[in-house]
């Protein structure tokens, strides 16, 4: 814990503004850097500010979206939840097999399987106390297996005709109907980090969980609730890309997870805990999104330098940020 | 004070930990309206019986009734939700969030549509700290708040609630004089409207001015309980040490007491450190052969000092010499390399290294001298560690034990013998004594005293005033990062250091130039 | 020891929680050595030295890498970026054949240092997190891998290189002698070096070494850069024994297996003990669970199930002695 005099007008008090400015930096910078990349995109590339190519974006981003939500909370409570991109293919795959019993099963069932699942990773972690990261990536290698067992490792079609797909595929209101439900999830989630009684309560236990269960905060439990939403939104997620592709792929979602920890992280949140937003991991996701666009846009790199790029910016991004911390009021 | 039912009360508890019997058949009756002092030394059992109330701990044996009715809390949420409330020691808020945040944490006032209602967080919580007179931007993260500010934001959160039962673990631990006050008005005042509180102190003048009965636990037992205008202070020390009065008033308080005899020439020189915003130009002495306290209250710079000397963090400018020789600053290695050695105060955090064994904590800032070619010598790693742990005294079951499953006295051992198997010349203690059983503390007392006696230059920080008053030949007082006051010898005494802290500065006690020895 | 303690020990050791205690430790042993007798009973055609010389030539590179990731956990880190590192040293190696074989190998293992070099300075002097630093090497690595190597399969046919791949010495496959030395190299450091010792107190303990005079950042900066190498040098195996260079697939989800054989073998994730010979146990494992799904006509994905309820089972068992 740091020490300062009590008087904030001292002689350190000039140090202590700027130190709040690297701290807001490092914290709302993500918004900042969406503004100006998107700034400089529409100036360099004539294609990029055009309604379809930004719907593109979007929708791209959508999926892993959803699953940035609920990966927000986990990591801001102090945990992180590496089973999610095997949840989405099995939510995927759950959709796949049950929309020929009764269409409204295909996108029931997968949230509420994986909310389940998350439930048990929640329990495993919170009551037997074992380490997130194990306990999810025993998830991560058992319910990719669990996935690829049930659709036989090939993907299963889904009629162009059921009315699930409109799920995936449709519109309301001129927007693709999973825009509309990845912002209502970023909407939703914000307001629960931000306004609830919950969400304080995931701040002060990834802040400081010693102190959080002496106050008498319910830990165990909100740590449960974090990975059960978590499990959820995948699930849902992995629904809802099923349904845009018409088949559910039990390999979806591969390495999704570390896409999801970018897009928290490159949004400002701690990975520690205790720190973060939910408009800095929307900000994280539309940067990912936009870069592959860019990537796109420019043509000639192909997906390796794809995959150099994101590489590089991920770097660039967490040196600043830890710069920024280390020069903040932490 | 009439006889009221007792709102709290705790029959023969007994709590028991591996290898250790921390509670043994305590009792103790809290009435409504009552301030209740609970003393005793650091291991005497305060911390646990405190977490046994709350809920913490269950207890082995023994009944807690609240109110009349027996309870039995399975975690801190319960005995809250019971109305029971603590403040602890260590400040357990959340560091950070804000102000506001923690004082409403788990309970925060909603607005329309259920939501946290920001704006009532913030005016309410302006209001409780105005109420007790606590100066402190609500929205500012508490972590960038003095630990004073802290502690009293953690005082206000606990009474916020409507409790029954107050319990207060060294509450005044951070806190300026003013603050204090403060305290003690808010105290009064829960007293006025029935709350029972538990006041846990070492603070002889508190304990006196603001509790009525007192309770002495000494090594989990209860010794002693009763009005404390029935009791002198030197019988309640008595009580606490298990010594006879008449020894206590001979030979004082703890396990120094040895003359020492320092050099001429220092040991260690500490010029002008200085280290943007903590440290201000602090410059001391040390010679061989000499214990030089640093006193001064929490937030006062001494750990900054201790290991702005040891080169735990780079200085902005100053210079430490030892021996004469400068030693390269921000550089642990360095300094060890020159012969300064370091206890950290949290032995838990900074000091040992809990699933190593005992042998391995020991060797571990000598291994480059076990070691030829990056290869370490098991043989000379094993007679090292043989003859220290005869030396000190470590109670192990062997030298391969993990050393977080031994006591926390032997745990300071297994760390001095780190130091002292290198053959410092400069030993910097932090709170040594902090958290260790009456023998063990008396023991590790005497032994700096032997080795101050045998040439060792020691500097011995303490927030014991006691054991920086009889082990100190020389006490250098702190204040807010700067020295404000130089004692030695005679002057030594309780009163006069609490002075100098207080006022600092112009007091007549020794300014920072005296007592040094002229620069090159 | 007198006569009273020692008939106290000896009631002591028959005592269950010190027969589960010796479990916690050696687990992942008395598991090998069960699904290895249910193999020889159940599997048809098992205790054969084809069977076995496969297992140890599957699981060499496997063992390779996490003998690195080992070590990054050891000191409270990890490291993602072992499977693109196998990539990168698999591109690099034929494009500098043509210098000769020992500037290729060279080379190879030049890249995977360098990688380690890239992931040690982030965490060690930036200060970031090993899981994003080396998620971001996992991540351009391969990237750049498939760029140097055009995307291709490029055959590799150097006979010195292919004889690392498919060459035996004295009966023994090349691939399991280099995993056996570097099991040994490592091994040494970790427990007769003052290298080893600073990788367990860094981990055990960061503040505590630092404050001895440990040199933290040294160390870490080495660990990342071993794990490099070691990286490069299974993919050179692994390209040995292809016969080709195909950096888009080799070693793909590695760093899983990788992280899976420490964490069973016994070395907590967070820190402050390193098992070797646990480790190269725990890769033996997950390969004799796959190689008994494949012989036995079982689904492999079932394996991979199985595989998931034995990090948990390990895990929970190894958390009463204060782990994970």
């Amino acid at each position: 814990m740091v020490t300062r005099s009590t008087d904030t007008e001292t002689a350190g008090g000039d140090v202590l503004w700027r130190e709040r400015l690297f701290t807001t930096l490092q914290r709302r910078g993500a918004v900042v850097v969406l503004i100006l990349v998107v700034a400089v995109s529409a100036v360099a590339f004539d294609n990029f500010l055009t309604a379809q190519n930004l719907e593109n974006i979007v929708l791209q981003g959508a999926f892993l979206g959803l699953i940035v939500v609920g990966m927000t909370f986990v990591i801001i409570s102090g945990g992180i939840d590496l089973s999610v991109g095997s949840m989405l293919a099995l939510g995927g795959v759950l959709a796949a097999q049950t929309v020929e019993i009764f269409w409204p099963l295909a996108l029931i069932l997968p949230p509420l399987v994986c909310s389940l699942i998350g439930l048990g990773n929640g329990f495993l972690i919170a009551r037997a106390r074992m380490a997130p990261f194990i306990v999810t990536l025993a998830g991560l290698l058992g319910i990719r297996g669990l996935a690829l067992a049930l659709a036989n490792e090939k993907p299963i079609g889904i009629d162009g005709g059921s009315p699930f797909t409109w799920f995936g595929q449709g519109q309301i209101l001129g927007v693709a109907v999973p825009i509309i439900f990845v912002v209502v999830a970023f909407v939703v989630g914000g307001l629960v980090l931000a306004r609830t009684g919950y969400g304080r309560i995931v701040f002060a236990v990834g802040g400081s969980e010693e102190s959080a269960r002496l106050m008498g905060l319910p830990v165990d439990r909100t740590k449960v609730i974090a990975y059960t939403v978590s499990g959820a939104l995948a699930g849902l997620s992995g629904a809802l890309l099923a349904a845009r592709l018409s088949a559910g792929d039990p390999n979806a979602g591969l390495a999704w997870e570390l896409d999801a920890i970018s897009a928290v992280v490159v949004g400002g949140t701690l990975l520690t805990g205790g720190a973060g937003s939910m408009s800095g991991s929307l900000a994280g996701v539309l940067l990912l999104s936009i870069l592959q666009n860019l990537i796109n846009q420019v043509g000639t790199l192909g997906s390796y330098a794809q995959q150099l790029v994101s590489g590089v910016f991920l770097i660039i991004v967490v040196v600043a940020q830890a710069y920024l911390t280390r020069r903040g009021t932490y | 004070m009439e006889q009221r039912d007792p709102i709290l009360e705790v029959r023969r508890v007994t709590k028991r930990f591996p290898g250790v019997l921390a509670l043994d058949g305590v009792s103790l009756e809290l009435r409504p309206g009552e301030v209740h002092a609970l003393v005793g030394e650091n291991g005497a059992g305060k911390s646990t019986l405190i977490k046994v109330i709350t809920g913490v701990y269950r207890p082995d044996e023994g009944q807690i009734f609240l109110g009349g009715e027996e309870v039995s809390f399975a975690e801190p949420r319960e005995s809250q939700a019971a109305g029971i409330s603590t403040i602890y020691q260590e400040i357990n808020l959340i560091p950070l969030l804000s102000v506001a945040q923690n004082i409403f944490l788990g309970r925060e006032p909603r607005g329309s549509l259920g939501l946290i209602d920001r704006d009532r967080i913030n005016r309410e919580a302006a209001e409780i700290l105005e109420r007790y007179g606590i100066r402190a931007d609500v929205a500012a993260p508490l972590h960038s708040l003095g630990l004073g500010v802290q502690q009293m934001v953690a005082i206000a959160r606990a009474i916020s609630v409507e409790a029954r039962v107050v319990i207060m673990d060294e509450p005044t631990s951070s806190l300026e004089a003013r603050e204090v006050e403060t305290l003690f008005g808010v105290i009064r005042q829960l007293r006025e409207e029935g709350v029972g509180l538990i006041y846990v102190s070492h603070r002889l003048d508190e304990l006196y001015e603001i509790c009525d009965r007192v309770t002495v636990l000494r090594d989990g037992k209860v010794v002693h309980t009763g009005e404390l205008t029935e009791l002198s202070r030197l019988q309640l020390i008595a009580h606490m040490l298990g010594r006879e009065l008449a020894e206590v008033e001979a030979e004082g308080a703890t396990g120094f007491g040895e003359e020492h005899e320092a050099r001429e020439e220092p040991v260690l020189q500490a010029r002008d450190l200085t280290q943007r915003p903590r440290l201000h130009d602090i410059s001391f002495d040390v010679r061989p052969g000499e214990v030089v306290g640093l006193a001064g209250l929490l937030g006062a710079g001494r750990t900054e000092t201790a290991r702005a000397i040891f080169g735990a963090e780079p200085l902005d400018s100053g210079s430490v010499k030892v021996s004469g020789e400068e030693v390269k600053s921000g550089s642990p290695a360095a300094a060890i390399r020159a012969g300064v050695a370091f206890l950290p105060e949290d032995r838990k955090s900074d000091g040992i290294i809990p699933d190593l064994s005992v042998k391995a904590n020991i060797v571990a800032a000598a291994l480059p001298r076990l070691a030829r070619a990056g290869m370490v010598s098991e043989k000379a790693q094993n007679e090292l560690v043989e003859e220290f742990m005869q030396n000190l005294g470590i109670r192990a079951s062997s030298p391969d034990q993990p050393v977080r499953e031994l006591s926390g006295g032997n745990q300071q051992k297994v760390l001095l013998a780190r130091w002292l198997c290198m053959n410092p010349r400069v030993l910097i203690l932090d709170e040594p004594t902090r958290g260790i059983d009456v023998g063990a503390k008396a023991e590790i007392q005497k032994l700096v005293d032997d080795l101050a006696v045998n040439g060792l230059g020691v500097i011995l920080i303490s927030s014991e005033l006691e054991e920086l008053t009889e082990g100190s030949d020389r006490v250098v007082a702190l204040r807010d990062g700067a020295v404000v006051g130089l004692l030695s010898g005679e002057e030594i005494t309780e009163g006069n250091l609490m002075e100098v802290l207080a006022h600092g500065g112009g007091s007549g006690y020794g300014t920072p130039e005296d007592g040094n020895d002229a620069d090159e | 020891m007198t006569p009273m303690n020692r008939a106290a020990s000896v009631s002591e050791s028959l005592d269950r929680s010190a027969v589960a205690s010796w479990v916690r430790g050696r687990g992942v042993y008395v598991a090998f050595v069960a699904l290895l007798i249910f193999n020889l009973i159940i599997t048809p055609n098992f205790a054969s030295v084809a069977t076995f010389s496969n297992l140890l030539i599957q699981v060499s590179p496997i063992v390779l890498v996490s003998l690195g990731v080992a070590l990054a956990i050891g000191t409270e880190g990890i490291d993602l970026s072992v499977g693109s590192v196998m990539a990168l040293a698999s591109a690099f190696l034929p494009l500098y054949l043509g210098y000769g074989w020992p500037v290729a190998l060279f080379v190879a293992l030049l890249v995977g240092a360098v990688a380690g070099l890239v992931n040690g300075s982030l965490v060690a002097f930036v200060g970031v997190q090993p899981i994003i630093a080396t998620l971001a090497m996992l991540v351009g690595g391969r990237g750049l891998a498939q760029i140097f190597a055009s995307g291709q399969l490029l055959i590799v046919s150097d006979p010195a290189v292919l004889a690392l791949g498919q060459g035996r010495l004295f009966g023994i496959p090349a691939p399991v002698i280099v995993a056996v030395v570097a099991v040994l190299v490592v091994g040494f450091l970790v427990n007769r070096t003052t290298f080893g010792r600073y990788v367990v107190a860094i981990g055990g303990n960061r503040s505590a070494s630092y404050l001895s005079g440990h040199p933290v950042r040294r160390t870490l900066l080495l660990v990342y850069i071993i794990s490099g190498l070691l990286a490069a040098l299974a993919g050179i195996v692994a390209t040995a024994r292809l016969g080709a260079s195909d950096p888009s697939n080799i070693g793909i989800l590695i760093e899983l297996s990788a992280i899976t054989a420490v964490v069973v073998g016994g070395t907590p994730l967070s820190g402050g003990r390193v098992r070797i010979l646990g480790t190269v146990m725990g890769a033996l494992l997950i390969q004799l669970i796959s190689t008994t799904f494949i012989a036995n006509d079982l689904p492999f994905t079932w394996a991979q199930v199985f595989t998931a309820a034995i990090i948990l089972v390990a895990v929970y068992l190894q958390k009463g002695r204060g782990a994970a």
